[in-house]
């Protein structure tokens, strides 16, 4: 297609030198202005290639002078962030529990870092706040299977239940039903035995010296329970894995032996401190 | 755009004000040091207020989010009272027009201040209104360059004081300035003394009458506070005209008292005419009062050919009638003081009644209760005290409509401590036992007292219990 400029007799201005069967158009160029901002941004798109990461090759991308990274500007910030933080996280790691709680600022951290821990790593059981549901221990009431006290909660935290660490709190429940400990009707009978104890049904003789038998090792006599061995109180009228006969039958029957990780080889010591002052405050702690 | 349509814009006549001295020069020379003075003293002004507190008298302290004045301490909820003064300040507006005009805008407003300082500096530097003019016209010499460039840096360096000066009202001004030298000021110290250097240098330095006339609102709506009763500059039409030269000697017969020396509109720092009466430009500075009783002065007739009067008695001056004496007292004013009273009132009480303690309660959501061992149902709720006065206090917090209620702090026993100028927050548990508590949710209500048993603050919130 040959370039002829020429000028529109009507309009004055020049065309475009193009022609579409018989149609050619005017040349409006943008306005100077706007020209330059595209020379601008080119420039700026040069200098940003140069210094920043920008062009991909097959095996990666090029760094770009400043050896800028998403990444490490990250790394940075939550360096800086944890020095600032780290003159409270020197002092809860080096006070003891009864340190921190007379000092009301370290207390106040504390528990504002707890707080932050649990929402990341312990709320998807316990639920927000220590709200508990079913087989997951409600935190805020002054129900306790392992112990409310600081050092309890401390040491439950840091080494679990029923996992693999060796230190972990590790008692078992025998599946009286599915192992054949007790006939179903035996389970029957102590199912209501215990449920006696919190006024639910009534007892009979025979659940009765069962419960004593089998159950009272752990359970105590008077079916409350002892926090040496996780064993809980059944006479309080909460309820673990709910409190219906069925529910209870069942526990009886399969056992439940809930776990939980333990958290000191996942979060460092500061981190389970103040995860322990939090649990401590939120209403429970002994 | 092909130039012939005609320009949207009108171009800008350099004002070239010429230096005039009088009684109202003298007042506003007053004014210019009196409120300048206030302006830059004000942050250097020290209040002791003991340990922990600021010791500067005004500060507005947004990191600490306290406004200090005085012995009045300001948190960020009762900002209303800021809202107030704004009101005040508005309507105190109002009422000045409608008595003395643009009074406001002619002695006191910061845009007539600083162009005011900004063209004093520009006089010592470059000479008076014809030099000033002869400079510009004449060609480019070295010492135009010199005038020129002392002229800009004198401004900037006034510029770049009010921008520091304005700094200081929010952050501690003696340790700020060694800071702002030293290069260790925070950026944002940094960025406002830049933008009001700017903004000072531009406004007071180039723009000028243009702000009055184009950007600033004020004297659009300033018009309908006006009326025929208020003060303003006025010239005495009936009496000055026919203008024309006069020759000494010569009879006045047939002649009025405006002898065109045109001194009014030199002085003029908004570059307009009085004689044409009335116009949004005017800002009533009455500057050509004082240019104009120089010249009938020099000529021997009377004064105040351009005097300070309401339109009323323009009117009777001018059909010889007896003159009516002023009357303030008018509809619109009173309605003004009126409006005034009822807000500063307002704002007086509000203050009276401030409370020095704050309470705010937030019931625990999740979980909505707990159900005890023993069989007990319990709440938790999350309670700030905000001890607003500036010793340490005592507090003690009891529940209302909650009858056996038991109150627990978490890792603290009443009375609560509380330092000065915080807040603190503590978690209460609330316990019922179970034959008491509610089925469904209860209104129940938090009260503060403090040490001298006094109920300084109340909270409303719910105890919620099982459903039954």
């Amino acid at each position: 297609m040959p370039t002829k400029i020429e000028k529109d007799s009507v309009s004055g201005q020049e065309t475009t030198g193009h022609e579409w069967d018989g149609v050619k158009e005017l040349n409006t160029p943008l306005p100077t202005w706007w020209v330059y901002t595209f020379y601008a941004s080119i420039v700026f798109a040069i200098v940003y290639c140069v210094l920043y990461p920008a062009i991909p090759s097959l095996s990666g991308h090029t760094t770009g002078l400043l050896d800028y990274t998403n990444r490490s500007a990250l790394v940075q910030e939550l360096d800086r962030q944890n020095s600032e933080r780290a003159k409270f996280i020197d002092r809860i790691r080096a006070a003891s529990f009864a340190q921190i709680q007379q000092d009301p600022e370290l207390l106040n951290f504390a528990i504002a870092g707890g707080r932050s821990a649990f929402q990341t790593n312990c709320m998807q059981c316990h639920g927000a706040g220590g709200a508990g549901s079913t087989g997951f221990p409600t935190l805020v009431d002054d129900d306790w299977l392992w112990g409310g006290k600081i050092e309890q909660i401390h040491q439950t935290i840091e080494y679990g239940i029923r996992n693999a660490n060796e230190k972990s709190r590790a008692t078992a429940m025998p599946r009286f039903g599915a192992d054949g400990l007790l006939t179903p009707e035996q389970v029957g009978q102590v199912t209501d035995y215990v449920l006696s104890l919190s006024g639910k049904a009534t007892a009979t003789a025979e659940g009765a010296k069962i419960f004593q038998e089998q159950c009272a090792a752990c359970h105590q006599a008077d079916g409350k329970g002892n926090q040496e061995m996780g064993a809980p109180n059944l006479a309080d009228g909460l309820w673990l894995y709910g409190g219906s006969r069925d529910a209870v039958y069942r526990s009886i029957f399969y056992a439940r032996n809930g776990s939980m990780p333990a958290w000191g080889e996942r979060l460092d010591e500061a981190t389970i401190k103040m995860l322990t002052l939090y649990v401590h405050a939120l209403g429970g702690g002994k | 755009m092909d130039g012939s349509s005609p320009s949207l814009y009108a171009t800008r006549i350099k004002v070239y004000p010429r230096a005039v001295s009088g009684k109202w020069r003298r007042v506003k020379w007053s004014a210019l040091v009196l409120l300048l003075g206030i302006y830059y003293l004000v942050p250097w002004l020290r209040w002791n207020r003991g340990p922990g507190a600021p010791d500067q008298a005004i500060l507005i302290d947004l990191d600490g989010r306290r406004g200090w004045f005085f012995d009045i301490v300001l948190w960020p909820q009762e900002v209303y009272f800021v809202t107030g003064f704004l009101v005040l300040g508005a309507v105190g507006l109002f009422l000045a027009t409608s008595l003395f005009g643009r009074v406001w805008c002619g002695f006191a407003c910061p845009q007539t201040v600083w162009t005011d300082l900004f063209m004093l500096v520009e006089r010592l530097i470059e000479g008076d209104r014809n030099e000033r003019m002869r400079l510009d016209q004449g060609p480019f010499t070295m010492s135009k360059a010199v005038r020129k460039t002392a002229k800009h840096a004198a401004w900037i360096a006034i510029a770049a004081a009010t921008g520091g000066a304005w700094v200081f009202y929010y952050v501690d001004a003696p340790s700020t300035v060694r800071a702002i030298f030293q290069g260790e000021a925070s950026l944002e110290v940094y960025f406002f003394i830049g933008l009001l250097t700017a903004t000072t240098y531009t406004l007071a330095g180039w723009a000028r009458e243009q702000v009055c006339t184009y950007m600033c609102p004020w004297p659009r709506f300033q018009a309908a506070m006006l009326d025929e009763q208020s003060v303003i500059v006025t010239y005495q039409k009936w009496r000055g005209e026919p203008r024309g030269k006069h020759k000494a000697g010569t009879t006045w017969d047939g002649h009025g008292d405006c002898v065109d020396c045109r001194l009014c509109v030199n002085v003029c720092p908004t570059g307009i005419d009085i004689r044409d009466g009335q116009q949004i430009e005017c800002i009533g500075c009455g500057l050509c009062v004082d240019a104009c009783n120089e010249t009938m002065g020099k000529v021997g007739r009377p004064a105040d050919l351009i005097r300070w009067d309401t339109l009323a008695r323009q009117q009777s001056r001018e059909q010889g009638k007896p003159l009516a004496a002023w009357t303030p007292v008018r509809a619109r004013t009173v309605l003004y003081a009126a409006l005034l009273a009822v807000v500063a009132a307002a704002m007086a009480i509000a203050f009276f009644l401030r409370s020095d303690t704050d309470l705010a309660v937030q019931r625990d959501r999740s979980p909505n209760f707990v159900r005890l061992s023993n069989g007990d149902i319990r709440n938790a709720y999350t309670v700030k005290i905000s001890n607003k006065q500036q010793h340490e206090r005592h507090f003690t917090v009891e529940l209302r409509d909650l009858a056996g209620a038991t109150l627990t702090f978490t890792n603290t026993t009443p009375p609560l401590a509380i330092h000065p100028d915080i807040v603190a927050t503590f978690r209460v548990l609330v316990t019922l036992p179970a034959a008491a508590a509610p089925s469904g949710s209860q209104p129940i209500e938090f009260v503060v007292r403090d040490g001298t048993g006094r109920e300084t603050a109340t909270h409303s919130s719910v105890f919620i219990g099982p459903s039954r």
